[in-house]
């Protein structure tokens, strides 16, 4: 059947590496074959990895987007079981309602369950609640050999670890089961603080942690002096005011952008432009009010595909995570490199992450400082900064988040994340993708 | 509370509007060839908020398996607010042209079952005078095009069939809904190239409920496509069959 590969692009729209062939997933258990000798599998839902982990050039994509039914729902005990392409939208729409939350939000609602284990993501309340993974107490793996595999912690534990952060090379996830939290209604109380360098911003997590579910930072570090960085503290937590369960916030209100614009919105002028109107919305140093779940987890949501204003050539997203120590001198020098470089973005994300362990064996996240953000595609230049991150990464014994990434090398993957050897030995046979392709690349030089 | 029969209920179209239903606090009686696809749409929607489903294997074809399936949702329901009919073959056109048997299997699914389930359905609304009895027919019925015909052929008798039922229930206060979607992204059209043309089967899916839900005569999905077929229409006979569409 021809199906159109040009649409199946990742978030950045970086690198362009379409299939040689999708096919859609409709039922679960009519699957087509998995073990085909002329080509390698990968699960594709929603696109909304920033990178090359989503793609698989010149093989072939499982579009699970069509597995999106529900299949069980327990109210009582907030456990939901659900196919692998239901979208955390979906899932919302029908939980908040009947007093249930995301035990993990990432910072899109359109993403799938099966993405969300696969990347294991984590969100505003890493702090407190860990991974996503955490919170899966059990799902179907098909493997290419046909056989159908019901992982949890108790069962095929060892698949059941590498397919939490095991980027869809595991086999194809066809339903998940995980836990929900309870909430009294639909809002957030949130505070908003503004902070003027990265000690501040390191005291307000301090202080925050232990008493706020939610906290995160946004900042700027084009418009920071010496303090590093500077920005807004926001931290939260579920209001608990029953009565307001009476008042369901008005859903939809998005725009999508517009059009693919040549060349890019997003240049050093208009993030400057950007970061100090950001900046300067929050007059007073703090502001506490309650708001709806959206808006406080899903800001960007409210534009649809606005990862078009970078235009054609699309854009980086990097993502690390490096221990906290006494100076916090990594972070600091990758503040530096990038103000250096003259190069940043209007979404610079700040927030420490905590020490619950993810039973996923490739999980990105680690107790430490994360910073994420996006670069539009300046070629070299962007690509010669990032290395020079990278660097700074990995001699502070961090991470970079392969979600998000379509360039670190096989080498700084390998120094990340030293257990993928053993993660390899879990990978179907059948499944490849851009992304491991590319980090693997030099396996035979055993740079492990 | 309503209560809704789906005849249909795995495909697409159909599941997105059960979802709106559901969603609503309806209670389901779904209907499709596949019991095991029909189990899953089920517990989809109970877990959206149906408060209850009873599923019905069947296919549609066997007319005379039709009666017994009709007595089951009356043993389950009582009586039914609404049906929605939802059922069809998009068939090959070119397999059709080549082989009787094709076409005449062509026609009985969306022609033949589809005219025999609303003689008794019409009955047991006419009866109970009052509830909404809706057909998803297709832009395809407006006019015969030689890329699909027969099944273009099959939606427009059932078109027909369709207006003069709903003269016939309009004094028993019943409404007759025809549902014309024009492309829809959904399995039945999965071979096909899209363009700006096709529409979701989520918007699809609201635009049946609201159609349902007022007892509109006919709609078309997404309405622009009243537009596009009124010009497909206006075409003169000579100068259409030369057309390539």
């Amino acid at each position: 059947m021809p199906v159109n590969t040009s649409a199946y692009r990742s978030w950045g729209r970086y690198p362009d590496a379409p299939p040689a062939d999708a096919i859609p997933v409709r039922w679960r258990d009519n699957l087509p074959a998995l073990d085909r000798p002329d080509t390698t599998m990968l699960p594709y839902g929603y696109g909304r990895s920033y990178g090359d982990s989503c793609l698989n050039e010149g093989g072939t994509l499982l579009d699970t987007r069509p597995l999106n039914r529900f299949l069980a729902f327990d109210d009582v005990a907030g456990v939901l079981r659900c196919e692998a392409g239901v979208s955390l939208a979906e899932i919302l729409a029908v939980i908040v309602p009947r007093g249930w939350f995301l035990p993990v939000s990432p910072g899109t609602k359109f993403v799938s369950v099966a993405g969300a284990i696969a990347n294991d993501i984590h969100g505003k309340n890493h702090h407190d609640a860990g991974t996503f993974g955490c919170h899966v107490t059990q799902f179907e793996l098909v493997r290419s050999d046909g056989t159908r595999r019901i992982c949890s912690p108790d069962t095929d534990a060892d698949l059941f670890r590498a397919t939490i952060g095991g980027l869809g090379l595991t086999g194809l996830i066809t339903w998940a089961e995980f836990r929900l939290k309870p909430i009294a209604n639909a809002y957030i109380a949130e505070e908003l603080i503004r902070f003027e360098s990265l000690d501040e911003f390191l005291a307000l997590t301090a202080e925050s942690d232990a008493d706020y579910e939610y906290t995160v930072s946004w900042a700027d570090c084009l418009g920071a002096g010496a303090g590093i960085v500077r920005g807004q503290f926001m931290r939260g937590n579920h209001d608990t005011f029953k009565a307001r369960a009476a008042y369901p916030p008005k859903t939809g209100g998005s725009v999508r952008f517009p059009l693919d614009i040549p060349g890019s919105l997003i240049n050093r002028k208009t993030v400057r432009a950007f970061n100090t109107l950001y900046y300067w919305r929050q007059l007073p140093k703090r502001i506490v009010r309650v708001v709806p779940y959206g808006p406080f987890f899903y800001p960007l949501d409210a534009i649809l595909e606005w990862n078009r204003g970078y235009g054609p050539q699309g854009f980086f997203q990097y993502q690390l995570v490096v221990p906290l120590t006494d100076r916090n001198a990594a972070i600091k020098e990758v503040f530096r490199r990038i103000r250096a470089a003259g190069e940043g973005s209007p979404v610079v994300v700040l927030k420490t992450f905590g020490t619950r362990q993810s039973p996923g064996l490739m999980s990105f996240p680690a107790p430490g400082i994360t910073l994420a953000m996006d670069f539009a595609n300046h070629g070299a230049k962007t690509l010669d900064l990032l290395e020079s991150l990278d660097a700074v990464c990995r001699d502070a014994g961090g991470r970079v988040y392969p979600a998000k990434d379509a360039r670190m090398s096989a080498a700084s993957f390998q120094a990340y994340f030293p257990q993928w050897r053993e993660f390899a030995a879990y990978v179907d046979p059948h499944f490849s993708s851009s992304f491991w392709r590319r980090v693997t690349a030099n396996a035979g030089e055993g740079a492990a | 509370m309503s209560t809704v029969l789906i005849v249909g209920a795995t495909s697409a179209i159909a599941h997105e509007t059960a979802k709106i239903y559901a969603k609503a606090g309806a209670s389901l009686f779904l209907v499709a060839r596949d019991a095991d696809k029909l189990a899953t749409v089920a517990a989809d929607l109970r877990v959206r908020g149906a408060i209850r489903t009873e599923t019905y294997a069947l296919d549609l074809a066997d007319i005379a398996a039709h009666p017994a399936m009709l007595r089951a949702t009356t043993d389950a329901y009582g009586t039914l607010d609404a049906a929605l009919i939802a059922y069809g073959t998009l068939g090959d056109q070119a397999a059709c042209e080549a082989s009787v048997d094709e076409t005449v299997r062509e026609w009985t699914t969306n022609a033949t079952s589809v005219i025999a389930l609303l003689t008794l359905l019409a009955n047991q609304f006419a009866a109970q005078k009052r509830g909404t009895i809706a057909v998803i027919g297709s832009v395809a019925g407006d006019r015969g095009r030689k890329s699909n015909y027969v099944y273009g052929a099959a939606k427009g008798a059932v078109e027909i069939f369709l207006s003069g039922l709903r003269g016939r229930l309009l004094a028993s206060g019943v409404a007759v809904v025809t549902i014309k979607p024009g492309f829809v992204d959904t399995p039945m059209t999965a071979g096909v190239p899209k363009n700006f043309l096709f529409a979701k089967p989520e918007a699809v899916a609201r635009d049946i409920h609201a159609a349902m839900e007022t007892g509109k005569d006919t709609i078309y999905t997404p309405g622009f496509w009243r537009w596009i077929m009124r010009i497909i229409r206006a075409v003169p006979e000579p100068i259409f069959k030369k057309l390539s569409i």
